[in-house]
């Protein structure tokens, strides 16, 4: 996936503009920027959801508009900040029903489709959850749900918008695990955004940091997840802290906050 | 054990049901009534029919029956399909076939043609008339929201333009009625209602009715996919504009196509989709065609009722339907608020 030159605005406000940005299989790349720097803007444009407002998205070499849209959707899978269920679908059919783009001559479901649908929700640690309605669900398990049903569009390429916001700690970590693991075993690349520093750091191979005014900045997560450039992007100060080998991203205290202005 | 074939074989198991028992509530409406009909004899009428030959009291009461309830199965099959479509496109269970102001252009069309012509076969086509212009007039309105350029919150452009339009034709409609001379105020009311009693075997109504559903069990699945995400279904490969666009049509020409067949018969295109979600799931593969089902079943034994509770006179069948309706719809909401 590659973006070229591309300008996003927003009720005339430039969000961001001339983004040169390319996404390697295998990479995991971080968004981070304030609320309102758009994050979620880029993530639908790049799924195709929205027209880019100035350059181009390229898929595979090709601009997203040419694309089919069923070839697209076998392509890259995208995970919505929200959700809203009007019907009382069962948890299992939501998942199904990200089959959706390899069933083109079938009518019902197939046998293949119900194995790949039952093993992502068991790595979403959601199996137990199949018969429920979805609209009985809690936030988290909702959202757990989602996650799988975004695994068995068997894609390699994952857009996730604030995946981990509505999940408790150990699924936090379980899922960050996960997508980690699908971009070093299998090869996917995943563009995901978070308010969580810590979490994206422990996951990300990537971070492209977007400071809302336009201006941007992509590179290994090493180099760009650092306390001063953090702090810039997210208009607070911060503080690195090493603990064992892990980085720890902190906000600084508001003394520390003074002799920062 | 094996998913994917139980679900199968449970689908075609509730269909074959449903088949069997609209052709039950079909024999039954034709043996019911002032003089009734047994098996047998409604049997030998229907050969005797088939050979040209009707002189026969029982193949005569077969013809009327028989042409009756078949025209009660299309209408209800026909809204209850118009319902479940609404209701996918608006993303909202309890959404009905008249929501959008369908069938008040109906209503005015019917109306105009009783109060300024009186002529039988105008009625049928001013409603018809009606029903499409102002489905054209809301398609015009709404069509930036159902190019899908409105993002995630679509269904209210659409629902607030059809819930005004259904208004100021339901004045119209009182206009109509407070002006209309006392000897066709009754058949007004009477069409208002929703009536079967004057209507008459024709093929346009089956017509519509099965291309729409040859439409609606092509895109089922798509259906499911958005109604699951709405707009970002189409990061699954769902046309979402083209099939909002579809099913805005086919509900329009469906609810038209009843409307102008018996009257705007309220309840069935609300209460028999509704009821179908709640025995067997919300899956549209299953859904459209079961709940199409039901509603004729539904509409034939609501119209025998209709005609025999207080034989000989006759009620309107909407009556029966939002006497049925109301409570059902009430104590469906109910269930809802509790889960």
């Amino acid at each position: 996936m590659q973006t070229l030159k591309l300008g996003l605005r927003i009720g005339g406000r430039e969000l961001v503009a001339g983004l040169d940005w390319t996404v390697e299989a295998g990479q995991c790349w971080c968004v981070i920027g304030r609320n309102g720097a758009g994050k979620s803007t880029l993530l639908r444009t790049i799924a195709g959801l929205r027209a880019p407002d100035s350059g181009s998205v390229l898929l595979g070499g090709r601009v997203l508009s040419e694309w089919q849209l069923l070839a697209l959707a076998r392509e890259r899978a995208y995970l919505p900040q929200g959700r809203n269920d009007a019907f009382g679908y069962r948890a299992i059919d939501t998942v199904l029903a990200a089959r959706h783009p390899y069933q083109d001559d079938r009518y019902w479901d197939a046998e293949t489709d119900y194995r790949i649908a039952h093993a992502a929700m068991r790595a979403l640690d959601a199996g137990h959850l199949a018969e429920r309605d979805v609209r009985t669900l809690s936030g988290g398990e909702r959202q757990r749900v989602a996650i799988a049903a975004v695994l068995s569009q068997e894609t390699p390429l994952l857009l996730l918008d604030e995946p981990a916001s509505a999940l408790d700690l150990a699924h936090q970590v379980g899922v960050m695990e996960l997508l980690a693991r699908l971009c070093r075993a299998e090869g996917k690349a995943v563009v995901l955004v978070s308010h969580d520093l810590n979490l994206s750091h422990s996951v990300a191979s990537h971070a492209l940091l977007l400071m809302g005014d336009g201006e941007w900045l992509a590179g290994p997560s090493a180099e760009v997840m650092t306390a001063p450039l953090l702090s810039r992007c997210l208009g607070y100060p911060i503080e690195a802290v090493q603990h064992g080998r892990r980085t720890i991203f902190i906000p600084a205290e508001e003394g520390e906050e003074k002799s920062n202005d | 054990m094996l998913p994917a074939f139980h679900e199968r074989r449970r689908a075609v198991s509730i269909l074959t049901v449903l088949v069997a028992a609209a052709f039950c509530s079909i024999l039954f409406a034709c043996g019911i009534g002032s003089v009734s009909l047994s098996i047998p004899e409604l049997f030998a009428a229907l050969g005797e029919q088939l050979r040209g030959d009707s002189s026969s009291l029982a193949a005569t009461l077969l013809e009327l029956r028989l042409g009756r309830a078949l025209s009660a199965f299309v209408t209800g099959a026909t809204l209850a399909l118009a319902g479940v479509m609404m209701q996918a496109l608006l993303r909202n269970p309890l959404a009905d076939p008249y929501v959008l102001g369908v069938s008040g252009g109906a209503a005015v069309g019917a109306l105009s043609a009783m109060l300024f012509f009186s002529a039988a076969w105008l009625v049928d086509i001013a409603a018809f008339g009606g029903a499409m212009a102002v489905s054209f007039l809301l398609f015009l309105l709404a069509w930036r929201d159902l190019r899908g350029s409105a993002g995630d919150s679509n269904a209210p452009m659409l629902l607030l333009t059809g819930v005004i339009i259904a208004s100021g034709c339901g004045a119209l409609v009182t206009l109509m009625l407070s002006i209309a001379p006392d000897n066709r105020l009754r058949g007004m009311v009477f069409w208002l209602i929703g009536d079967l009693s004057a209507t008459q075997a024709r093929w346009l109504p089956w017509t519509v009715w099965l291309i729409a559903l040859v439409f609606a069990v092509r895109v089922a699945r798509a259906i499911n996919v958005m109604a699951l995400h709405a707009e970002a279904a189409a990061t699954l490969g769902i046309r979402v504009n083209r099939l909002r666009q579809g099913l805005f049509l086919f509900s329009a020409l469906l609810t038209a196509s009843a409307v102008s067949t018996a009257g705007s018969i309220g309840f069935v295109g609300l209460i028999v989709p509704h009821a179908c979600r709640f025995a067997w799931g919300p899956d549209h593969r299953l859904l459209l065609p079961a709940a199409t089902l039901a509603g004729g079943t539904f509409l034939v034994l609501a119209d025998t009722l209709a005609r025999t509770v207080i034989a000989p006179q006759q009620l309107p069948v909407g009556v029966i339907t939002a006497l049925i309706g109301v409570p059902v719809f009430l104590l469906q909401l109910h269930q809802i608020h509790r889960k």
